[in-house]
Order: structure tokens, then sequence, then C-alpha cells
């Protein structure tokens, strides 16, 4: 099922084509309309006329959040206010927030992406969407809000919290589709079972979850909890909101929307592009945005390209699972090492916890990686024996993931830090 | 799959008259079977593009695709030939000749002598479809009115049997009832013979209400493409090319 077939299938040569004018004209109006953008072409001397292929997209400087924090509120807008018929703003987890803005038609163009992901993550009219994202200044739940409307569903707008409450709803107005954070749609799981309603009484079909990243194991868990097919959706509102890409039936990428979002992945040190599969950071450049439109955006977010078809019949090339922040990358010995990569290989190994910490030294010559990880008590106490050997086995592992030498230190259960959020699980000794 | 392929791809065209770059980087492209509405002010260079398009007038740069070939650069007799047709502004016909005599000449290039009664079927056809011709085809072009005109220039353009058919301004100087009128044709001639269609319309509310696509041209490069339903809300655009005036804000 597709929202849009004519878009959503479009031979990859007219999408070329679409994609280059529309980067032609958006660079066009930000160089008249938006000081930050005319001052920036003008320090490097681009002339936006001279942009003539998407490759030359490359030449182009990128836009930070900083530059977005800096234009606080309205600095970055392209069109007078007068224009603009909704305003949010950036969840502002890290920082001040920046201020984003939508004219008519840029919402209406806002519904029809998210219209595109609810429908490939199976919601149809048919359904009951129960959107628990928190509604507000965040993109979240506006964003799908509009699109599950557009599609025809039923929307129950109950925002986020009072998790009782949720399965009551859920129960009551016999929900179909759940929208929210995968840690939310975790733990409205958890409250079922406290409760003691049967999952198999509800007609829950589907999950979107998206606003974080989450791994595959959580959607197994999730998927056999709440007895639903979930897919991962991805977004962020500085260049719109949910909507910027989204999984297909298949559940193996997420499909970007590329008639409307240019995006690139690169190495978040030297800014190179890098190739495809690479993981790399995600940069975004708007081709419809109105009133915000950003040019090669740096998201911070990693994940990798993924250009190969789809078997759903989507032309629109997929990323990855967004599998964390540039902010946590480490760099050891020139190789970039993610966090997310240790906690992936610590959830396949049983006996071990994904309760971690990396620990970064430097001896003489070179730098020392060890991860500090917790296990579960039958590997101290029953299997004592066989210690030394789940050590090798979990360092091989690792340094085979990571591309290093790594050391592993296996501490008891409960005895390590939680951290807040989803930095705080490094440890950088070395004084550079 | 030939026919899943833009028929038109400009790719960034810069045109100059002199040392004057009217037309700037402008990349364009039409799928088969749409009609592309190309709105903007008095001298942004709309009718400039089209007359790029039909080889009246050679890009200084930039690249014409048509059905899979480039045709940059070549000229307008080899370019009707391929199947784009062109109605120039305000139509003009041939005034002093008869309609069915202007009819013929449309079909020129594929004209020899002693087969003009292999014409006679095709005109035959422009008199089914605009009966108004067929009622005056003894009379001269210079006696029919504005709207008839126009509808003539439209039928002596489909007598080269285009695929592509560029219209400058068809509704210029008609009254709003009879430029209706000739949308509605446009409009059909899409629909019954698949023709693609590229518009300008200085009426660009209606021109916008029969197309699939608008681009937006200011100064001679293109600002906006979208879909004409959702330029046809934008404010912007309102107040630019719709004569609507929009309250203003802040």
């Amino acid at each position: 099922m597709y929202w849009e077939a004519v878009k959503e299938c479009m031979s990859r040569e007219e999408l070329g084509l679409l994609q280059l004018e529309t980067l032609q004209s958006t660079l066009f109006r930000v160089y008249m309309n938006v000081p930050f953008y005319r001052k920036k072409f003008d320090e490097l001397a681009i002339d936006p006329d001279s942009i003539r292929s998407l490759e030359d997209l490359q030449r182009l400087p990128f836009t930070t959040k900083d530059d977005l924090r800096e234009s606080y509120p309205y600095g970055m807008f392209a069109v007078p206010l007068r224009e603009v018929v909704r305003l949010q703003a950036s969840s502002g987890t890290t920082g001040t927030p920046t201020v984003v803005g939508y004219t008519s038609t840029d919402i209406k163009n806002w519904s029809n992406l998210t219209a595109r992901i609810l429908t490939a993550g199976g919601v149809t009219q048919n359904d009951i969407v129960q959107i628990a994202f928190d509604y507000g200044l965040f993109t979240g739940a506006l964003g799908l809000h509009y699109g599950a409307e557009r599609l025809g569903a039923s929307v129950i707008p109950i925002s986020g919290g009072n998790t009782r409450q949720q399965i009551k709803i859920m129960q009551d107005f016999r929900t179909t589709a759940l929208v929210c954070t995968p840690s939310y749609a975790l733990a409205i799981s958890d409250a079922i079972n406290e409760m003691g309603v049967n999952v198999n009484s509800l007609p829950l079909k589907y999950g979107l979850f998206g606003a974080e990243p989450w791994s595959e194991a959580l959607r197994q868990e999730l998927q056999e909890k709440l007895k639903i097919i979930a897919t991962d959706n991805y977004g962020l509102s500085e260049v719109m909101g949910p909507g910027v890409a989204g999984e297909c039936p298949e559940r193996n990428g997420l499909h970007i929307n590329e008639d409307h979002f240019l995006v690139e992945v690169v190495d978040p040190e030297t800014l190179a592009p890098l190739p495809p599969g690479e993981t790399g950071e995600l940069v975004i450049t708007t081709l419809t945005r109105e009133a915000f439109p950003v040019i090669r955006y740096r998201t911070r977010d990693l994940t990798r390209l993924i250009p190969e078809p789809c078997p759903c019949g989507r032309t629109l090339a997929r990323i990855g699972k967004v599998t964390g922040r540039t902010d946590d990358m480490i760099k050891i010995k020139g190789i970039n090492i993610f966090p997310s990569q240790v906690e992936a290989v610590l959830f396949e190994i049983e006996g071990a916890e994904p309760h971690y910490q990396i620990i970064v030294d430097r001896k003489g010559s070179g730098d020392e990686l060890t991860v500090m990880f917790e296990v579960s008590e039958a590997i101290f106490s029953d299997r004592m024996r066989n210690l030394g050997e789940f050590i090798g086995m979990v360092k091989a592992r690792l340094s085979s993931e990571l591309n290093m030498p790594v050391e592993v230190r296996p501490v008891e259960k409960s005895t390590l830090e939680r951290p807040e959020g989803k930095g705080g699980r490094v440890i950088d000794n070395r004084k550079i | 799959m030939m026919s899943d392929k833009p028929l038109l791809v400009l790719k960034n065209i810069d045109v100059h008259y002199d040392k004057i770059h009217i037309i700037k980087r402008v990349s364009l492209h039409i799928n088969r079977g749409e009609i592309v509405a190309l709105i903007g002010a008095n001298g942004a260079g709309k009718t400039t593009l089209l007359r790029t398009i039909s080889g009246l007038i050679k890009p200084t740069g930039g690249s014409v695709e048509y059905d899979g070939s480039d045709i940059t650069g070549s000229g307008a007799e080899k370019i009707v030939a391929l199947g784009i047709s062109h109605v120039p502004e305000r139509g003009l016909v041939f005034k002093p000749m008869t309609v069915e005599d202007n009819l013929v000449l449309g079909a020129y290039h594929r004209y020899s002598f002693g087969k003009r009664g292999l014409l006679k079927y095709d005109v035959e056809h422009i008199y089914s479809m605009f009966p108004v011709l067929g009622e005056r085809r003894k009379q001269l072009a210079g006696t029919l009115s504005g709207g008839e005109q126009q509808m003539l220039a439209i039928g002596r353009a489909l007598m080269a049997k285009p695929k592509l058919l560029l219209m400058d301004e068809p509704g210029m100087g008609l009254a709003p009832l009879i430029i209706k009128n000739i949308l509605n044709h446009i409009v059909e001639l899409r629909n019954t013979l698949g023709l693609t269609i590229m518009l300008i319309e200085q009426n660009a509310r209606s021109a916008l209400k029969i197309a699939d696509i608008g681009y937006v041209i200011e100064t001679g490069r293109i600002i906006l493409r979208e879909p004409a339903e959702d330029l046809l809300l934008n404010r912007d655009v309102q107040r630019a090319y719709l004569g609507r005036d929009v309250a203003p804000g802040f």
C-alpha cells in the first residue's frame, strides 16, 4: 500500500530531475530571503546559480544546530511571518530550542508525508490511531496527527503519560495503531502486564515508533509483547518533523521521502561524503520547505545509506535505523567507534547485559579501549569455571565488531551507573 | 520503457539577448500527458523560455532533451517535425488567407504538391474539434473574432501532429467566457489526444486550475515548482500573480 504511489515509486531518473529543479529553486529562495545564507554564500564566493547538478551540492556550506540557535527565533525564516501558519520548536534537550515555521503548503506537505509513513506502517482509513507523543511545541504528535487525519483514520490525540489511562482508552476505543516513542511503548506493554490485561484481547495491530534510536532487539520485544507490526520512522523538527523517512512492511531500512529531502551521509570529523553503506552523520537539504528551508543541515544522527532497491516497490532510497548521535562518537587510532556498536554486541550475547561503560586510556604509544559490562548472576556463580572462556568470547566479538583489540571487564549486575539519556557511557581518560 | 521518461527535460538553460541574461539556469521537466503552467510577471522570461524550447531562440548554455534526444540548438523547422508545436501569443494567424488555408499551412512540413487531399482528413478532424472553424472554413482568417482566431491558431498547431504543444497566452485579449472555453479545449486535447501541454497564461489562476504542475519564474529564474493546486493556495503567489489581495499581518 502506498499513499502517493506516483511519487513513492517514481523513476530514479525523474526523481533526479525533480531534485535538481527544487534544489535550484530552494537555493535561489534562501539566497534572496534568508540573510544567513546570503552572507554565508557571499563569504564563500558561492553563486547559487553555479549549482548545476546534485553533485554540486557538496560545494555548499553546512548548516548546524548552532546556526539555527543563533538566529533564534525567526532569523532563518524564508517567508514573512504573515505567510506562516504554524510555529513549532525543537525539543531542545541540549540547549536553546530552535523555532521552525510552516506555511499552509508546508503543513499540507507534512500531512502527506506522515500519511505516507503511516500507510507504509500498515495504517489505513479503517484504523483507530492513538497518538501518545506529547502534544505541544514538539513536532512528533501533531505531525503524525495530521497525517493520520489526512488518510482518514480516526485519531485519538491522547498525548503522552498517564499510562493506565492509555490502556483503558486502548481497550474502550478499540485502538488499532499506537504512535509513540519505542521506550514509551515498552512502558505501556509493562503496564498492560501489571494491570493483568490480556494483550490478545486488544485489537492493536500496528506500532509506529520514532523520535529516539532503538534496536532490532527492542523491535522484536515490542512486536511479541504487544502483538503488533512495529515500524520505525524518522524525522527532526529542524527540517520538518516526523515524515522524513519511514519503514515499509519489509522493516529493513527507512525509505527517505527523497522528493522533499535530499540526504547525504558524511564523515562527522572530516565532513567528506561517505560511500553508501558506511555509517556516518546524516545531512539533510530540504527541497520543498517554504517557510524554513535548510541547506545541508547536520542532523548529528548516525546512519547509513541503503541505495539498493526495496522489494516493496518504492523507489525511494533507504537509511538504516539511526544508531546513535555523533556526540557519542569516540575516535581511537583513527577508527570511529559508537557506543551503539558495543550495545548491539552485548545484546546478542547470552549472559551479558546491555549495561556497559567504555573506557579509553592512553598508554605509551597507543590508545586502549576497555569495555566494562554487567553479567547475569549465573555467570559469576554456577559457571565460574567458564568465566575465562566467556570473557574470551566477548572480547573476540567486540574486537571483531570494532576492528581493534578490546579489553573487557565483566562486573556484577546493577553495579554500573545508569546514565540519564543516551550519553554518559564513555569515560575518555586521554589527555588530548 | 521509453514512455516512462519525461517528454521534455530542460537542464540549466541560459539565454542571453546580447549581453542581457534573460533566462538563468532554468531546469524543468514535463511528463507525457501533463499540463504544465509557467507563471510569472511580464518580462520574467516566460515567452523567451517557450521560444527557446521551440527552437526560435538558441540557448547560450544548458541542454534541451525531447523524447530521449538532445535537441539543444536545433532549428525550429526540425523541432516542429519532431512533434513540438508552438501557438504564439495572440495566435498570429495569417489574416489574408482562408481558415482552411491557415490549417493546411500548419502541416507545411509534411505537405507536398498533389498530396493536399491527404491533409483533408486532418482538416476535417480539426473542424470536428472546433465546429466554428468548419462553419467559417472559406472565410478569411482576419474576419474571425479574437477567440476564433485563437482556436484557429491551436488548430493550425495541431495540424503538425504534435506530441507537445507550447501555448503562449492563449487567452490574451479575450473575454473571460471565451478564455474558459479555450482552456476547456486544452484539457480536451490532453484527455482525448494524450497531448502534453506547456502553457503560459496571463490569467495565472485559470491556467493553474487546469494544470498539473506549475513553475513560477521570476527575473529569469525558476523560484518555485509545485503541484498547481498548491500554487493556487500559496499566498505569495496569490499576491504576486493571482491578483488577490491577501491581508497583511505581522
